[in-house]
């Protein structure tokens, strides 16, 4: 398959001035990206997590050329981001999701036609476009309205829709769904699915949310430390990190702790406890069994979260 | 497409023999087009920033009007003194409405069109610049045309209104090089002073508090420029004409034009030079604005 992206031991390192002392400054590096190599088909869906600080906002922002990096070679659909930047520009789509790109006092629909037009975005696709994205992330009431009295959801849903009028070979997406509630998060991940499947743009998603990964990515990247530490399917991930999903159950009455093959007791408050059983084992034999033998009153089931499967699978990893 | 094989990733070494450096930093598309690119996004996000002004028209009206009696009054009080002397720095009134409406009118040019780019620093600061730089327009344009703002038409008209005041004033006789002497002032005059906007800007790059010095230069440069050269010292005037080349804005051409001494021992020619120092300042403000972007770092959030 063709390689779309491509990354071969690309680095960024900034310097940063720390205060050490009334006056005095020290100097010191950052290592944000270390020695990054990867491969993206076109068509690809990619989830690319890791622990706060790990250099995925780096990553894309030397992606998109926003970022110059201090070493390595870098080629998007064959072209240097940094040096070709605004060129590269007009082939890609960039949502970050602390940082809109709308028109703030202006209606919504503002913002998409100064793309129409920055982009030279032909009629007939502009109009196209734009239909399907109203359609599917359900903007059809918000066109009219000033972007400042969007929700934060909305204004998302927005943003993304602006990053995909002309036609993008690949979207980046920079925590497209934080802040945003089940179903806003749902839409959007609906929408993300169909226009890689449909159009066959390649997605490359950075999120804190391991479900967006699992309903959309098949292949996940974790870096930590600006090194890629995995690259894989999901469920492997699992697997390599050893994780545990939790089942938290509550009891008719205050009893000593559950003793059960399938899971071990991490926690006991009152008539509640927490179970602990490996991730990549079904929940489904561990609750009919614990139904069998206690007074359950209601469960509920606590996937790992993401960073401590990372954290866990760090640990793991370099032996530290 | 068949799911990816579950590979482990060793957490690799520093790799070295892939460190390329490229020099030959020359983009593939022409100047003349990025040109044109620019002026295209330039007017597209201006007529945004219009359109976002009005939305709130009755806080536009005011500020126009506002900065309109600012600058308005900025002149009444050179009209005042006049009431008390007749010659300033020995210059008629005439003549410093000439110079005033010169520079004011090149200044109001510049700061309309890229006076935005003083604030940069925020944008450096805060990372949203990371947003302009994805786009397919040429970052400069879309910085200087960053809330563009129409109520800075209010000293562009002062500064007319007291140019054509000083011309229908001076007693010069209006040969055809005279004539073309005033455009030309206006137009390099607006150049230079728009370098120093975007020189100033690029500062702001590595220094993202430098907007006091660029408004410094800028409005600073402005108001002396407003007074004949006569009434500063000598060594001011060296600095403004040799270091930041504020004199050809209105100083040499005005005074050709008046056939006044120029304080600097400097051949008749200097006069003619604006063009000439208006290109090289915008092409050093380029070659500015181009390292500061270069060394932009974006923000870890
Ligand atoms: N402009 C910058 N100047 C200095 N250091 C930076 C800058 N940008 C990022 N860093 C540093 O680089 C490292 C990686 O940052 P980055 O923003 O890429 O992390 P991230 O993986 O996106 O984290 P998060 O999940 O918190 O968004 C961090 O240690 C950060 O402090
Ligand atoms: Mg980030």
């Amino acid at each position: 398959m063709e390689a779309f992206i491509e990354l071969d031991g690309v680095e960024k390192v900034f310097d940063v001035r720390r205060r050490a002392g009334l006056l005095r400054r020290e100097k010191s590096q950052v290592r944000a990206v270390d020695g990054l190599s990867f491969t993206v088909a076109r068509g690809e869906m990619v989830g690319y997590i890791g622990p706060n600080g790990a250099g995925k906002s780096t990553t894309i922002k030397m992606l998109t050329g926003i970022l110059t990096p201090s070493g390595g070679r870098l080629r998007v659909a064959g072209i240097d981001p940094a040096r070709e930047r605004t060129r590269l520009a007009r082939r890609i789509g960039v949502v970050f999701g602390q940082r809109t790109t709308l028109w703030w006092d202006l209606p919504l629909k503002d913002s998409y036609r100064l793309m129409h037009r920055m982009y030279r975005i032909p009629d007939q696709r502009f109009r196209e476009n734009l239909e399907r994205c109203v359609e599917l992330l359900d903007l059809g009431e918000l066109l009219e309205v000033p972007v400042r009295q969007l929700s934060l959801g909305q204004r998302m849903r927005g943003d993304i829709a602006a990053a995909l009028l002309h036609d993008p070979e690949v979207l980046y997406l920079d925590e497209p769904t934080i802040g945003l509630d089940v179903i806003s998060k749902a839409k959007v991940r609906d929408f993300l699915r169909d226009l890689n499947a449909d159009r066959g743009t390649t997605v490359l998603l950075t999120t804190h949310d391991l479900t967006d990964i699992e309903q959309l990515c098949r292949r996940v990247m974790v870096i930590d430390h600006g090194r890629l530490m995995y690259d894989g399917a999901l469920a492997g991930l699992h697997e390599v990190g050893e994780s545990e999903r939790t089942l938290i159950v509550d009891l008719e009455r205050e009893l000593p702790p559950v003793v059960i093959d399938l899971a071990r007791t991490v926690r006991v408050e009152g008539p509640r406890q927490w179970l602990a059983f490996p991730a990549s084992q079904s929940a489904a034999p561990l609750v009919s069994a614990l139904a069998a033998r206690y007074p359950v009153m209601d469960l509920s089931l606590r996937e790992p979260d993401i960073e401590a499967v990372i954290a866990k699978m760090y640990a793991g990893r370099s032996g530290q | 497409m068949p799911s990816p094989e579950p590979l482990a990733v060793e957490p690799a070494g520093r790799s070295t023999a892939t460190r390329s450096v490229e020099l030959d930093a020359f983009p593939t598309r022409t100047r003349l087009s990025t040109l044109t690119d620019g002026l295209r996004a330039y007017g597209m996000i201006a007529a945004m920033w219009i359109r976002s002004t009005m939305t709130y028209r009755a806080s536009f009206v005011m500020t126009t009007v506002t900065s309109f009696v600012v600058t308005a009054f900025d002149f009444i009080a050179i009209l005042l003194m006049f009431t008390h002397v007749d010659a300033l720095g020995g210059y008629q009134l005439g003549e410093i409405a000439f110079l005033y409406g010169a520079a004011a009118t090149s200044f109001g040019l510049a700061d309309l069109l890229v006076g935005s780019t003083e604030r940069l620093g925020r944008r450096v600061r805060d990372g949203t610049l990371d947003t302009l730089l994805v786009r397919p327009a040429p970052v400069l344009a879309q910085v200087a045309a960053d809330r563009f703002a129409l109520r800075r038409l209010g000293r562009i008209t002062q500064g007319l209104l007291v140019l054509g005041y000083g011309l229908g004033t001076v007693h010069v006789e209006w040969t055809l090089l005279n004539l073309l002497m005033v455009p030309m002032m206006l137009v390099s005059g607006a150049l230079i002073f728009a370098a120093v906007f975007v020189a100033g800007g690029s500062f702001q790059f590595w220094a993202q508090d430098a907007a006091e010095v660029q408004n410094a230069i800028t409005y600073g440069g402005n108001t002396l420029l407003q007074y004949p050269p006569t009434v500063f010292a000598k060594d001011l005037v060296r600095g403004v004409t040799f270091v930041v080349p504020l004199a050809f804005v209105n100083w040499l051409p005005a005074l050709a034009v008046l056939d006044r001494p120029y304080p600097l021992d400097l051949p008749h020619w200097f006069a003619y030079l604006p063009p000439v120092v208006a290109v090289l300042c915008c092409w050093l403000a380029l070659l500015a604005w181009r390292a500061g972007l270069r060394s932009y770092r974006s923000t870890g959030s």
